[in-house]
């Protein structure tokens, strides 16, 4: 079990880090999710003891590794960029960290050979890296970051440098590869979908600070704060002020929430409408409070249709599984169970 | 387009024309004149010993050159990818002085810091009560190899340097992962990836020590010979001119041979992509073990690159004289006297070079090879900039006179044009065709990117608005190449003024360039011979400076010499 108490680390004399306290346990895919700069990588970089933090602790199984070197952690990771020996042919490549290990040479044959056919690669021990296509790659770099049996196997952005149709595609090998492999993993990432389709559990960082923690599922429907919602694109965040526990002001009108928030009352927040939660038209009378809006555009989106409409002084968008005029009335509501008031950041 | 055609053949045709001429003739001269005698005498002309002796000596001291210039250059490299310190770009600034210095200017510098007038020995003498020098460093194996790492380090710091701020680090984190102690990471992936690089450096560095002549003559004096002052001295002394063309063969083979490898080695088989992170590398010294390699690292190039230069110029104002009959009196003070009395006209002994008619000739020597280089570099990268049969089978024919050395073009030169019309009239024109020769490479690799550079839909969006060609060529060519013209301006300029090699062969008594009288003036006994050779050195070394410094200034980001 890999467990980081308090981790702190400056860049260029700016923190970047600031006090990252989190555990992976055995078998556990954990996703470290965040924009670019949020830091994310430098933590993967001290978990393998590439950098040294500024203060806190790195555990593994109860010993601290925060002053290990690198090579005696026994930790796999893949790089963004693969980082695959450009002077080395493939099996060479993947053979390297067994040969570093000093395994005897029939074993590292027998394990190539076996790392080649799990990735469906076995003609391909002889090519240079450099003439492997993306996806070759990435499959030659996990390979080569698993051969060695490493106790935790660490992802910086594996997917990142790949166009998206690869991606998609690719996601789901890899997702069936991390499984199978049942070793703890942190799968860094900026990605939500990549996130979503991979994690037992998220790690939301921002600004040097996890922000959010849990299941997938978790924080999708319940967002910590308005960076977590607008990060990952859960809707229409309109500022409002909490007027009881229960009850929030817009300017354009007063919402009921489906459950008490635990905000202080009267304290400024941002309600979240998700745009495929808006009932419209007929549905929307049914509500009590619902709104009238002026359609300012609609996109064919394939499932649905998403439209802008203006409500007062406020664009929202919401989702509609019918075409609309632009510039036509329509109502809107979203039922109390869907809403939510987020804390500011 | 049919006149677009012609139009190349006469692109060709002049660079063509000038080359066969001035260069493949005079080499062809060279060949004749060895197997004729070797017609009429047999191979009996010479001894075995005679090659053998300078060849190997030129081995062995390129050889050890080079492993000096790499013990200095390539921690040097390191210190400049890897740490961020205080002064880091003065001092890569300074590295790169020795490219633009003149070899009289360097082996006089050095003549001043350990030859027998030199600093080192003032001091001693002075400290010590001596009447006599106590070192005698010049005219010996230390003095050359000083020299040259002098000269070359910079190629190290530059090209080792530069793959070492470019190659990926994730490589090395990688491999660390992978099991590998920091020592295992560099021996099995940074050194692998480095080592073209380093081997590139390290036989460019090899090509110019093998080929150095100037140094050589100044600072290893008569039993140290080369293979070039060999020719030198064959040719100039002895007056043999066969020997002198069969040594020329011999060194032609070897460098042509080095030229090849280097090419081979420097382009690594598994691409360049893996030295091209744009990734920061450098950073501040943490450790005390970091710390003291950058100071000690420091200390050393700011030494081994400024103490010449400060040498020379201090030198060059002091006078240190005996007075008559009084051995060990010295009579000492600032003076101006070794650089008023370069203005001064004495004539009278035969062996009196004139200083201001050196000067003169230098300076009309420059302006014409500036010339001749610059046009016929326009020409000649014109030509190559068309892509096409013609252009690849006719280049390595262009651009072979890269590896000819100015000591076996000035031989060439003597044996084929040494009567009239060449060496008739008040300025012999060889001498700036020479110099032309040694520069035209340089200006065609300044001037080729910028052609390449211009997109060729400015040039037909021009003659679709109606202009002429030679329009196109004086509204969009002429402008944006303007900047590569005045660099090549400058560059030809500078390196005519400070060529010494071919000058050596072709300037006679009578018309000396600056660094031959330079070379005749400390070769003289005298304390004033001695001082206006370093008042003229200074000078070449201001004006050499003033030189690059336009150069720098001018020059595109980006341009890189090799």
């Amino acid at each position: 079990m890999l467990s980081v108490e308090n981790i702190y680390k400056d860049y260029d004399g700016k923190p970047l880090l600031k006090g990252i306290t989190f555990e992976v346990h055995e078998g556990e895919l954990v996703c470290l999710l965040g924009s670019s700069g949020s830091g994310k990588s430098t933590m993967l970089r001290i978990i393998a003891g590439l950098e040294e933090p500024k203060s806190g602790r790195v555990f593994w199984n109860g010993e601290d590794y925060t002053q290990k070197p690198t090579h005696e952690r026994g930790f796999g990771l893949m790089f963004q960029d693969y980082a695959l020996f450009p002077h080395r042919t493939v099996a060479e490549n993947i053979a390297f960290g067994l040969r570093m290990a000093g395994r005897p040479k029939i074993e590292i044959q027998t394990l190539v050979k076996k790392a080649l056919a799990s990735i469906r690669m076995e003609e391909f021990a002889d090519r240079a890296v450099t003439e492997l296509s993306g996806g070759e790659q990435q499959r030659v770099a996990l390979a080569r970051a698993l051969a060695p049996d490493p106790h935790l196997l660490m992802l910086d952005e594996p997917l990142g440098a790949l166009d998206h149709n690869l991606r998609t595609e690719l996601l789901k090998d890899l997702r069936k590869r991390l499984h199978d492999s049942q070793k703890p993993v942190i799968y860094v990432t900026h990605d939500q979908e990549e996130a979503f389709a991979l994690a037992d559990r998220l790690l939301l960082l921002h600004e040097g600070l996890l922000v959010q923690e849990g299941a997938p599922e978790t924080v999708f429907n319940q967002p910590a704060n308005t960076w977590v919602a607008s990060f990952l694109g859960l809707g229409n965040l309109v500022p409002a002020k909490l007027v009881t526990s229960k009850f929030v002001e817009t300017n354009f009108g007063r919402f009921e929430l489906g459950t008490s928030s635990e905000l202080e009352i009267g304290s400024d927040c941002m309600l979240l409408l998700r745009p495929e939660d808006a009932l419209l038209g007929e549905k929307a009378i049914l509500t009590p409070g619902y709104l009238r809006a002026v359609v300012r555009d609609s996109v064919f989106q394939g499932e649905y249709y998403r439209l802008d409409v203006i409500v007062g002084q406020t664009i929202l968008q919401v989702h509609s599984p019918n075409p609309v005029e632009i510039g036509e009335t329509i109502s809107i509501a979203w039922p109390a169970s869907t809403l939510q008031c987020l804390l500011v950041v | 387009m049919k006149r677009s055609r012609s139009l190349i053949w006469i692109l060709w045709l002049i660079p063509l024309i000038f080359l066969l001429f001035f260069f493949y003739q005079p080499l062809l001269a060279i060949f004749r004149q060895v197997f004729s005698e070797r017609f009429n005498q047999g191979w009996q002309f010479f001894s075995w010993g005679q090659i053998t002796k300078p060849l190997l000596f030129t081995f062995w001291q390129a050889f050890l050159s080079m492993l000096l210039t790499l013990l200095i250059g390539l921690p040097a490299a390191y210190l400049f990818a890897r740490f961020e310190f205080p002064g880091r770009k003065s001092l890569h600034t300074l590295s790169l002085l020795p490219f633009i210095l003149p070899t009289v200017v360097v082996a006089t510098a050095f003549n001043t810091l350990i030859g027998p007038r030199g600093w080192l020995n003032l001091i001693l003498m002075d400290l010590l009560n001596l009447s006599n020098p106590p070192l005698s460093l010049l005219n010996s194996l230390p003095a050359i190899l000083l020299a040259h790492v002098f000269y070359n380090t910079s190629i190290v710091i530059r090209m080792v340097g530069n793959s070492l701020s470019r190659l990926n680090p994730h490589y090395d984190e990688a491999a660390r992962v992978l099991n590998a102690k920091p020592w295992q990471a560099f021996r099995e992936v940074s050194l692998p990836l480095l080592m073209p690089s380093i081997l590139g450096a390290s036989l460019l560095v090899f090509l110019f020590d093998f080929t150095s002549f100037g140094v050589v003559l100044m600072l290893g004096g008569p039993q140290f010979a080369t293979l070039e002052v060999e020719i030198y001295t064959q040719a100039m002394s002895r007056f043999n001119l066969p020997m002198a063309g069969l040594l020329s063969m011999i060194q032609l083979a070897i460098t042509l041979l080095i030229t090849l490898a280097q090419s081979r080695v420097k382009n690594p088989r598994f691409g360049k992509a893996a030295l091209s992170s744009e990734q920061k590398t450098r950073q501040r010294p943490v450790s005390t073990r970091q710390k003291i390699f950058v100071v000690l690292m420091c200390l050393l190039l700011v030494v081994l690159f400024i103490s010449p230069i400060l040498s020379l110029v201090s030198r060059s104002l002091v006078t240190f004289e005996a007075a008559r009959g009084e051995r060990g009196e010295f009579e000492t003070g600032l003076t101006t006297r070794y650089y008023t009395e370069l203005f001064q006209n004495r004539t009278g002994s035969i062996f009196y070079s004139n200083p201001l008619a050196a000067i003169r000739n230098s300076l009309v020597y420059s302006i014409l090879t500036m010339i001749i280089a610059t046009s016929m570099g326009l020409i000649t990268a014109y030509a190559l900039s068309r892509s096409g049969k013609l252009t690849r089978l006719l280049e390595p024919f262009l651009m072979l006179p890269l590896g000819a050395s100015a000591v076996i073009l000035g031989l060439g030169f003597l044996i084929t044009f040494n009567r009239p019309p060449w060496t008739s009239g008040p300025f012999p024109i060889l001498i700036p065709i020479a110099h032309s020769l040694i520069a035209l490479p340089f200006v065609v690799h300044t001037i080729l990117p910028a052609i390449q550079g211009i997109p060729n839909s400015l040039r037909e969006a021009a003659s679709v608005m109606g202009a002429k060609p030679w329009k196109v060529l004086r509204e969009i060519d002429l402008p944006i190449l303007l900047r590569a013209v005045i660099v090549s301006l400058a560059f030809s300029f500078t390196i005519s003024l400070g060529e010494f090699g071919a000058s050596s062969l072709l300037a006679n008594a009578r018309t000396p360039t600056i660094p031959v009288a330079i070379f005749r003036y400390i070769s003289q006994p005298g304390a004033l011979n001695y001082g206006q050779a370093l008042a003229m050195s200074t000078l070449l070394l201001l004006t050499s400076a003033a030189g690059s410094l336009l150069i720098e200034k001018i020059r595109l980001p980006g341009e890189e010499l090799f």
